[in-house]
């Protein structure tokens, strides 16, 4: 039974999020700080370095720490003031368990971990080990997402372990792999400004990245050439060489369209191509279709834009590649990838100064916490769970005999849908708010309502705790010790500033208790974190992401430490496959051939508008923290629908008017922003917010075949003016 | 911090607020931010400015205050109002020509930017120009600005013919040398061609225009 307690408005009465504008104490009371903490940014993945204030064992402010090399001090709104969760009235800080129609009962901690316990062994004895899921989060520093691939494979033994990753990084890693053979960016960002064309293809660098501009702005200052793919005219593109507003889902005409153009004009390096990759011949038989004019109806943009496009990228002697969400958020998101990076393979300007290519991670340890074992399909040391030696080197590392470890798992879109379904019937969740980011968010709800136990560690109660049977306090990342691998590769450290309030706890603790009361003490006996970052040393050894030279000493000393790191006298890798090595066996990069394709759901004459959605600088992924923040939620209090005056004026919609955005599984009323800026075929919602006003009641739950990453940039709608 | 200088280069906002929000984190502001980001016309573009106080060398605000009540200190940062001596009558606020200071009921005096008086005068970057993440705001000094940066700074204003020089310098293009303000009418104004392609239309962009 996990279904809210109590009515939603009676739950955030209590639970909130309410508004914080002041730090704890108050203005007036913060003085001069006791110490002051160097420690990196809870929230994306670029992982700026920050200082935190602390007076009386409270975080009270922050100071910007312009020694990290990464930004400099540097920070986005959302860094100035995520301190402000620390002392939220609305941290959780007693375990709570459901009481129908009561809302949420005070228990105390052995009593909450004893009933979990007692349900998945209850669970597992009557339908199967795989029958009680984990799903965790990309926000989790490595050892806890180490800690949580454990737990799911040794405490639990369930195959059904996946991330909120999946929404985020797997299409970019997929392509990746398949063609370069690492799943990294390939190039540390001080290689961006050295480059003389950037392309930047779906990634709305100034809200999602804010740090990554001042990256841009500097290569242009040297010269640089930037490039924009974006259905919207968002702040990079604004001023961008060359702004290409592109059709939702039609990137793969881009990068053909210029690939095609490229290889007519000589702009690709035949000699590199010979010597260092495979598969060409294929890429170029499909390519030569790609016409300009070809191209141009499938990206829906001139075809002048895409020769255009070709003749910067083409004959530039360096260049960078940054991509993200806006090609990767689909049901071809590995295809749009590999489209991508296949210009960058062509012209052989990859593994060098200034040539290079990035994805740009969302998620605070995106990077990290797809390579430590949390993943469905995934080891520790970004390990195949279905190859023998990895499971034997893993399985050597946990104490355990290999046959014990789980074969691959659902991943997070099929595991709500086999707890729809009945299949899986208990769910531990940390870290996730799938009830705000999953797509198609009625049917999320209505699976969650069926779980039998439903277990969340989280610091607030957020929209997906409502649905819990238990919830455990857990702790912020300023509250705990670990590492996270930041956007560049770079693995940093986070440091304890405090402790987590009175009655919540360090969350790698709640799961070693959990673990101990399931018979597996021995196997999570840990004293710290730092034991656990020493065990995933071990793990990944050997490993495609090898930690083993890494230790928390190195990386204070050397602002963070880039894997692979083999060895303690390794100097780290800041860039990958340089001297043209890449990372498949064959030492070659593999060109994948693309073919275009269109989305799950396109728009007809019931649904004649496409809904693509993204997020606003303000805010945060779900919210669950930023929607807690005074400052924060002001800028931005509420999702608007953007759409161009000339949809709005055939829809008889004037800016800032109600309107109802509708799909075949739901709908939202927000109001309009009526803006020259995106394509009139377009509309966006930024997808932070719950309830009534969740875009993800609207997007479709289409998955990719690869990367299984859903469909959140393309599905088709109506908008009408709510009267 | 004498040889630092202010920079704003405006074609780099991208209107994150990461200035508002770090202002209002200053220990003597207490949540109040005391710098402006325009956003220039939503419905257009994405363009925003961020308006830092300019501290004019002879600064308007302090000329026009009857109660003499703006004073400049000697590194030539022009100070918000002296509480004792303000009378909240808002003179500063209609003459300044960058529209920085403003009226706060709630202390009832004028508040504006300092240039983080309390950070610089210790050796720290003011808070909005240390944080900003795209480089829109810098405190810096001018020859790692103009090793960084392609243009050049200025800070010579002209408004019809009155002529204001700033503390702070603005990043443009080599061939501006100084700022010219017109003043013009309203009626001229509205009376005055649209341009023929909007550069920030994404239809039009889409037509090939």
């Amino acid at each position: 039974m996990a279904r809210p307690p109590d009515t939603i408005a009676a739950l955030v009465h209590r639970f909130g999020p309410h508004l914080t504008y002041e730090p704890a104490g108050g203005w007036t009371t913060r003085g001069e700080p006791d110490r002051i903490v160097p420690t990196h940014c809870c929230f994306c993945g670029q992982q700026c370095g920050i200082q935190l204030k602390v007076k009386n064992e409270k975080v009270v402010g922050f100071e910007p720490w312009e020694e990290f090399p990464f930004n400099k001090g540097k920070l986005c709104p959302k860094g100035v003031k995520r301190y402000m969760q620390d002392e939220h009235p609305d941290r959780l800080r007693t375990p709570l368990v459901r009481d129908e129609g009561q809302g949420f009962q005070r228990i105390d901690w052995n009593a909450a971990l004893d009933r979990t316990v007692r349900e998945i062994q209850r669970i597992q004895s009557a339908h199967g080990r795989d029958a009680f899921a984990v799903l965790t989060g990309a926000s989790l520093t490595n050892e806890k997402a180490y800690l949580m691939g454990k737990f799911a494979r040794v405490a639990l033994r369930t195959a059904n372990i996946d991330y909120n990753g999946r929404l985020c990084m797997v299409s970019a890693a997929a392509a990746s792999k398949k063609i370069l053979g690492i799943d990294r960016s390939a190039n540390p960002w001080s290689d961006i400004p050295k480059a003389q064309v950037i392309l930047v293809a779906g990634a709305n660098v100034a809200e999602c990245a804010p740090i990554t501009t001042d990256y841009l702005w500097q290569a242009r200052e040297n010269g640089a050439k930037l490039i924009i793919l974006d259905p919207r005219m968002t702040p990079i593109a604004r001023t961008a060489d060359l702004f290409i507003p592109v059709r939702p889902g039609g990137d793969i005409g881009i990068f053909n369209g210029m690939l095609h153009v490229m290889i007519e004009r000589g702009w690709i390096d035949r000699d590199f191509i010979a010597a260092h990759t495979t598969g060409w011949d294929t890429v170029e038989a499909i390519v030569r279709r790609y016409t300009p004019e070809y191209a141009s109806q499938i990206a829906g943009v001139p075809a002048s834009m895409i020769v255009r496009a070709a003749e910067m990228w083409g004959p530039a002697a360096t260049s960078f590649l940054l991509h993200a969400r806006g090609i990767e958020h689909h049901s071809k998101g590995v295809e749009n990838c590999m489209a991508a990076i296949n210009l960058v393979v062509a012209t052989g300007r990859v593994g060098r100064e200034g040539c290079g290519y990035a994805m740009i991670t969302g998620q605070g340890n995106g990077q990290g916490a797809r390579e430590q074992g949390q993943k469905c399909d995934q080891l520790p040391g970004a390990r195949d769970i279905e190859n023998p030696a990895h499971r034997e080197h893993v399985a050597r590392v946990w104490g355990v005999d290999e046959s014990t470890i789980p074969h691959t798992g659902l991943s997070a879109v099929p595991l709500l849908e086999a707890i729809h379904d009945g299949r899986i019937k208990g769910l531990l969740l940390i870290c996730f708010n799938p009830v705000v980011s999953l797509p198609d968010g009625n049917f999320i709800r209505e699976a969650l309502g069926r779980l039998e136990h439903f277990a969340v560690v989280d610091f607030f109660l957020s929209e997906t705790a409502q649905y819990a049977d238990v919830v455990f306090p857990g702790s912020l990342m300023e509250e705990d010790e670990g590492t996270t691998t930041s956007v560049e590769g770079r693995v940093i450290h986070h440091r304890q500033v405090v402790r987590p309030p009175e009655g919540a706890r360090e969350d790698w603790r709640i799961i070693c208790d959990l673990a101990a009361r399931l018979g597996a003490a021995d196997k999570f006996a840990y004293e710290s974190t730092r034991e656990i970052f020493e065990e995933i040393r071990l793990a990944s050894k050997g490993g495609i992401a090898d930690y083993a030279g890494i230790t928390w000493d190195r990386i204070d000393r050397e602002t963070g430490v880039f894997w692979p790191c083999p060895s303690v006298d390794h100097p780290g890798t800041p860039r990958l496959y340089e001297g043209a090595r890449f990372g498949h066996a064959d030492g070659k990069a593999h060109f994948q051939p693309v073919e275009w394709r269109p989305a799950a759901e396109e728009t007809d004459a019931e649904y004649p508008i496409v809904l693509t959605t993204g997020r606003v600088v303000s805010q945060y992924l779900s919210g669950t923290q930023t929607r807690r923040i005074g400052a924060l939620v002001d800028q931005y209090p509420e999702p608007r629908c953007e759409m161009h005056p000339r949809l709005a004026e055939s829809l008889g919609v004037g800016d800032g008017e109600l309107v109802r955005v509708e799909s075949r599984r739901g709908f939202i009323l927000v109001r309009a922003l009526v803006v020259k800026t995106i394509r009139p075929d377009t509309v966006f919602v930024p997808y932070h917010w719950p309830y009534g006003q969740s875009a993800n009641n609207c997007t479709i739950r289409a998955i990719d075949p690869i990367s299984k990453i859903p469909e959140f940039k393309i599905c088709a709608v109506r908008v009408s003016k709510e009267p | 911090m004498n040889e630092f200088a202010f920079f704003i280069d405006y074609s780099r906002c991208i209107g994150c607020q990461a200035c508002v929000h770090a202002c209002s984190e200053c220990d003597t502001h207490r949540g109040r931010s005391l710098i402006h980001l325009e956003t220039i016309e939503r419905r257009e573009s994405v363009q925003t400015a961020p308006q830092v106080c300019m501290h004019c060398e002879d600064p308007i605000c302090a000329q026009v205050c009857p109660a003499d009540a703006i004073k400049q200190t000697s590194d030539g940062v022009v100070q918000s109002s002296l509480k004792p001596r303000c009378i909240g009558c808002s003179n500063c606020v209609l003459a300044c020509p960058f529209g920085v200071p403003k009226y706060d009921a709630d202390v009832d005096q004028m508040m504006k930017c300092d240039m983080c008086y309390d950070r610089t005068s210790t050796g720290r970057r003011p808070m909005c120009a240390t944080v900003c993440p795209s480089g829109a705001l810098a405190f810096a000094t001018i020859e790692e600005i103009m090793q960084a940066r392609r243009g050049h700074p200025v800070n010579d204003w002209w408004f019809g013919d009155a002529h204001v020089r700033t503390k702070v310098y603005v990043l443009v293009p080599t061939e501006v040398s100084r700022f010219d303000i017109s003043i013009i009418p309203l009626s001229a104004l509205r009376r005055a061609p649209k341009p023929p392609v909007d550069p920030y239309d994404v239809a039009a962009l889409l037509e090939g225009r």
